[in-house]
């Protein structure tokens, strides 16, 4: 079985982004980068499912600039075997990121794509849905377990009142949310064998996509500041507070 | 054109925010209202203020809102519609981008503010950021965040009942089991007041002590993620960037240092109160009330000086 496992490019989730003075956008220039947090998880999970024998071959793809192929480079050290680049200079949406995957998954034929549930920067959590969407598969959304056997993915997912388990016939779409495992650390070994693994570069429109995008940035703002508070010194002050100051209580 | 509207529901019980979804809605066009489930959703679909006609996905193909079925029956009934709107909860999340993939649409999640009927704010960054989007798609699929629209009325409406077809296709997926979280307080998204722990609380049986304040302030519990992955309660807690997003009257935290994710999910909360041990945590800087020390001293004296103001 082979897994392929879309990984992005995103400002660290340890910087807090910075509006552009001129509000088209967050600063990026100097930042630092990581894979999105999600998509750790979904490549270790593909990883796993490698080293149970369930899957064959684990291949990250990433839709980005250049600077992507350190991401990709960062997979290949958790463990996947190669990778795919789709280099683009322009921010592509879910739904061209999704027809980019959908022409991809038609070459590399893989029986489940692991995505993120979603990418910290745009927060869209969109991309695996519409993917499956546009493949007319099925779809296993914020998982938080998956067992694979006899053909079938079962999925335990993350909902809004608990966890629902559904099980999804292969080849299929599944979305990692954050309790599905905890990634491991790339070790410096591996770091090194990941230089060596096989990494292609192709341009959106080898693979015949039109990524324009439909959305247009009116603006981008920083959201209004709270008023900094006050320090109470009591329980009894701050009860008082909420009652007749606040009067929330 | 007319607006369709999916409304989810669980255990039968439309949610709160999905009604809230009704209200922005309504800012753009007639709202029909698009239900799966027993016919007595779809009733009360009907009885909800603003919503003119409901569409009743029934049959087994429909149950358990599954994303392959309902998103072809969406793709189905757009070319009635200018805009698919659903509330950003895990049900509306699931299935509308798919749908807006069907369609060749770009969605656009977490809409906190209608513009005009091409133009949307929502945050992005976890929150650092809001983004004024424009689409130049010929319909809109979007995912409106219940805190930023008041929810429509329950009753008020008589709204008449339609059938829809579910369209033929493979059974993709297959509903196995579902496990919901008991409980008898409100749901975090309408509560009034949310009392949340995070790592502070230690373990799961310390996390029980924020019950007796929560209890007094007839409040919801929510928890950070650190909270959550240490096993103190379920994922459905967990408020912020990937969970739940809130904004009650009050909200406070208690033993939470206040992480930039953890704040995309309450910031917008009318008055926040921080209980925490260190007075440089960051959960201060969006405190309304902060009382530092520690707060297994401190939530016995909240809820006597609770009692005493009766
Ligand atoms: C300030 C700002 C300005 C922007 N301006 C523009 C603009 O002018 N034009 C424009 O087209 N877009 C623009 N964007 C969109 C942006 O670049 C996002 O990449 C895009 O919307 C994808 O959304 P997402 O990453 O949140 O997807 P999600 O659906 O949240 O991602 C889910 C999962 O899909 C996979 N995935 C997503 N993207 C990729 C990828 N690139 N490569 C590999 N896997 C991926 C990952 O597994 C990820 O976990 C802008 C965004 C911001 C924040
Ligand atoms: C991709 C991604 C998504 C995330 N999504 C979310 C999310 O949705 N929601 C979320 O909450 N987090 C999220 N996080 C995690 C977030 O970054 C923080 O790690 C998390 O919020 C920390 O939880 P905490 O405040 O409970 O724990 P800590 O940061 O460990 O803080 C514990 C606090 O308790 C205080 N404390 C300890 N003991 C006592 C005591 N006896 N009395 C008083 N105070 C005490 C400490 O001073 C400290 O401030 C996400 C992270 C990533 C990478």
């Amino acid at each position: 079985m082979k897994v392929l496992v879309p990984v992005k490019r995103v400002i660290d989730f340890n910087i807090k982004p910075r509006v552009k003075a001129d509000g088209t956008g967050v600063e990026t220039a100097g930042v630092k980068m990581s894979m999105n947090p999600f998509d750790e998880i979904a490549v270790e999970e593909a990883v796993r499912l490698k080293e149970k024998g369930i899957a064959t071959e684990v291949v990250a793809v990433s839709v980005g600039v250049q600077q992507a192929q350190d991401t990709l480079r960062t997979a290949m050290a958790m463990g996947a075997d190669r990778a795919i680049l789709v280099l683009t200079d322009v921010a592509v949406e879910p739904l061209g990121v999704a027809k980019i995957l959908k022409a991809l998954v038609a070459k590399e034929s893989p029986d489940l794509v692991l995505l993120g549930k979603q990418a910290i920067d745009d927060d869209m959590n969109a991309t695996g849905q519409m993917l499956a969407g546009l493949l007319g598969w099925a779809q296993g959304t914020f998982a938080s377990r998956i067992e694979i056997a006899d053909g079938r993915a079962t999925v335990t997912r993350e909902i809004d009142g608990g966890l629902e388990t559904l099980t999804l016939t292969l080849p299929a779409i599944v979305t990692a949310d954050l309790r599905l495992n905890e990634p491991r650390y790339a070790s410096l070994p591996n770091i090194m064998k990941a230089r060596k693994k096989p990494l292609e570069t192709i341009a959106p429109a080898d693979l015949g996509v039109d990524v324009t995008p439909r959305l247009t940035i009116v603006s981008v703002a920083e959201p209004p500041a709270r008023q900094q508070g006050i320090k109470v010194e009591s329980a009894a002050d701050l009860v008082a507070r909420l009652r007749n100051e606040a009067k929330v209580i | 054109m007319a607006v369709l509207v999916f409304l989810d529901h669980e255990s039968g019980i439309i949610r709160q925010a999905s009604r809230s979804a009704v209200t922005a809605a309504r800012a753009l066009g007639e709202v029909h209202a698009l239900v799966t489930g027993d016919a007595s959703v779809a009733e009360a679909a009907a009885r909800i203020d603003g919503v003119a006609k409901v569409l009743r996905a029934a049959g087994a193909a429909a149950a358990h809102e599954l994303a392959e079925p309902l998103a072809a029956v969406i793709a189905d009934l757009a070319p009635a519609y200018s805009h698919i709107v659903a509330a950003s909860g895990a049900s509306g999340k699931n299935v509308l981008p798919r749908a807006a993939a069907l369609l060749d649409v770009q969605p656009i999640p977490d809409v906190v503010s209608i513009v005009d009927a091409d133009t949307f704010v929502r945050p992005i960054y976890a929150g650092s950021a809001l983004a004024t989007v424009r689409s130049s798609d010929a319909k809109k699929v979007l995912t409106v965040r219940a805190s930023s629209f008041d929810p429509a009325p329950a009753e008020g409406g008589a709204a008449p009942i339609e059938q829809v077809t579910v369209p033929d296709g493979p059974a993709l997926s297959e509903f196995v089991s579902i496990a919901l979280s008991q409980s008898e307080r409100p749901e975090l998204e309408s509560a009034r007041v949310i009392v949340s722990g995070g790592r502070g609380m230690q373990n799961e049986e310390n996390f029980k002590l924020l019950n007796p304040l929560a209890d007094r302030l007839g409040a919801a519990i929510g928890a950070s993620r650190a909270a959550v992955d240490a096993g103190f309660v379920p994922n459905d807690y967990q408020v912020g960037q990937t969970g739940k997003i809130v904004a009650p009257e009050l909200y406070i935290a208690v033993g939470i240092s206040g992480a930039i994710q953890h704040l995309a999910g309450m910031k917008d909360s009318k008055i926040i109160v921080a209980i925490n041990k260190d007075p440089e945590a960051p959960i201060f800087q969006v405190a309304d009330y902060g009382l530092v020390g520690d707060l297994f001293d401190i939530l016995p004296q909240v809820e006597a000086a609770l009692d005493k103001a009766g």
